[in-house]
């Protein structure tokens, strides 16, 4: 057992765990935060999503031990209260999921990407950049709208801050 | 996954002094191949020792010669370093077609060669360049380091601490990559040497992982061109053959891939 020392979502978070935990599991049986999913738990759906220090990382594949000290946000941490995050709000208009299962993860990968990508985003990258999130029911076309219609707001976002 | 203890050693001493007391342990670098095989209970280290956090071990410099890149450099910081791309553009891209973008922040020169999936990326640009493995305790040549499938020169406690790729006067590498694993169906490093030599490398065709490719290396000596690759037969001999393709598919897939990273490389 070992006791890690986190933030998540803004708030400091202390847990005493088994070494062997997965990020993953510390956030939806320890913290109840559970937006994040497991999805096919090898690595390649993306289900499972979250931010580390600002960059966008598979939960499910990282030891607790591994990110002491760091920063976490999760699907939980980027809406402002009532006011979704853009990249929700574009996901919502474009119809950018159906079953829903993979969504905290694309939006959170979607969320780097165009962080990444400043100004600077086709539909070419998007899709390039999209291959670590797996989803079975849209077939991406809505999900690669909702992420360029995502990156036009966060712009104007970011301009009237 | 089965029980084990974490360690987070701040540097290269530390992290040998770890092991040698734990000698069931395992390092543990980008961990998206060790995890992974942990949590199918495939391995079960009673002990992971994190490198990922030794400054020793990050960082990426490049001489008039040689480009260097400790092991613990992720691949991510190797896309965005702008003196890997002005010294080895194809290393940049092989790194860049490499996994998806969140393995990309994780994962590590070292642990790709450590481990050597006979499917990975690096070890065709190790070998393909005949890169310097430094370790703690020696250096081992390119030629020498890859032993078969996820087979190294390294000893159990050994830790790669960098890689020092010469600089070639031309490079290139292509890659068919399988579409949901993203490692490669066959992929092919091309390189000729500033002294002339002609050095090619595949991944993922073989049985017994990375390897070279003579017949490519014949004629591209003579004519470095990809239409030079035109007439070349490769042996579906000891090439890995499953449900994604065929050994005679991945033989022709050598070809190809060569022809198009020669057509990279310039």
């Amino acid at each position: 057992m070992s006791t890690v020392k986190l933030t998540v979502n803004g708030k400091s978070v202390s847990a005493t765990v088994e070494d062997r935990t997965l990020l993953v599991h510390l956030l939806r049986e320890n913290l109840n935060l559970t937006g994040t999913h497991v999805g096919c738990d090898t690595s390649q759906c993306g289900a499972c999503i979250v931010h580390i220090d600002g960059k966008a990382v598979k939960s499910c594949t990282t030891l607790v031990g591994q990110i002491d000290g760091a920063n976490v946000t999760t699907i939980e941490g980027i809406a402002k209260g009532d006011q979704l995050h853009p990249m929700q709000a574009a996901f919502r208009d474009n119809h950018g999921l159906q079953c829903g299962y993979c969504t905290p993860g694309m939006i959170m990968s979607a969320i780097d990407i165009v962080n990444r990508h400043a100004g600077d985003l086709d539909e070419e990258t998007v899709r390039h950049e999209l291959e670590g999130n797996i989803c079975r029911c849209t077939g991406y076309h809505n999900i690669v709208k909702s992420v360029l219609d995502a990156a036009g707001r966060m712009k104007v976002a970011q301009a009237a801050e | 996954m089965y029980e084990t203890t974490y360690h987070r050693p701040a540097s290269i001493d530390e992290a040998a002094a770890l092991f040698a007391k734990h000698p069931e342990a395992k390092y543990l670098a980008g961990g998206h191949t060790l995890i992974p095989v942990m949590k199918q209970r495939l391995a079960a280290p009673s002990d992971v020792i994190d490198l990922a956090k030794i400054k020793d071990l990050i960082g990426i410099e490049a001489t008039s010669d040689a480009l260097i890149i400790k092991a613990a450099t992720t691949y991510y910081d190797i896309t965005q370093s702008a003196a890997a791309k002005k010294a080895i553009p194809a290393i940049v891209h092989l790194t860049s077609v490499l996994g998806d973008p969140a393995v990309r922040y994780r994962g590590t020169v070292g642990g790709s060669i450590a481990n050597n999936d006979p499917a990975a990326d690096y070890p065709a640009a190790v070998l393909a360049l005949n890169a310097t493995i430094k370790t703690n305790k020696r250096e081992i040549k390119g030629d020498d380091f890859f032993q078969g499938l996820f087979s190294t020169a390294l000893e159990e406690d050994e830790i790669i601490t960098s890689v020092s790729f010469p600089i070639p006067a031309k490079a290139g590498y292509a890659k068919m990559r399988h579409p949901a694993s993203r490692f490669a169906l066959t992929a092919v490093f091309v390189a000729q040497t500033k002294s002339g030599e002609v050095r090619v490398a595949a991944t993922g065709a073989s049985q017994s992982g990375v390897m070279r490719v003579p017949a490519i290396e014949a004629a591209l000596k003579a004519n470095w061109s990809a239409g030079a690759l035109d007439g070349v037969k490769i042996s579906a001999d000891g090439l890995m053959g499953d449900i994604h393709g065929s050994a005679e598919y991945r033989a022709n897939l050598i070809k190809v891939m060569a022809q198009r990273a020669v057509d990279a490389a310039g």
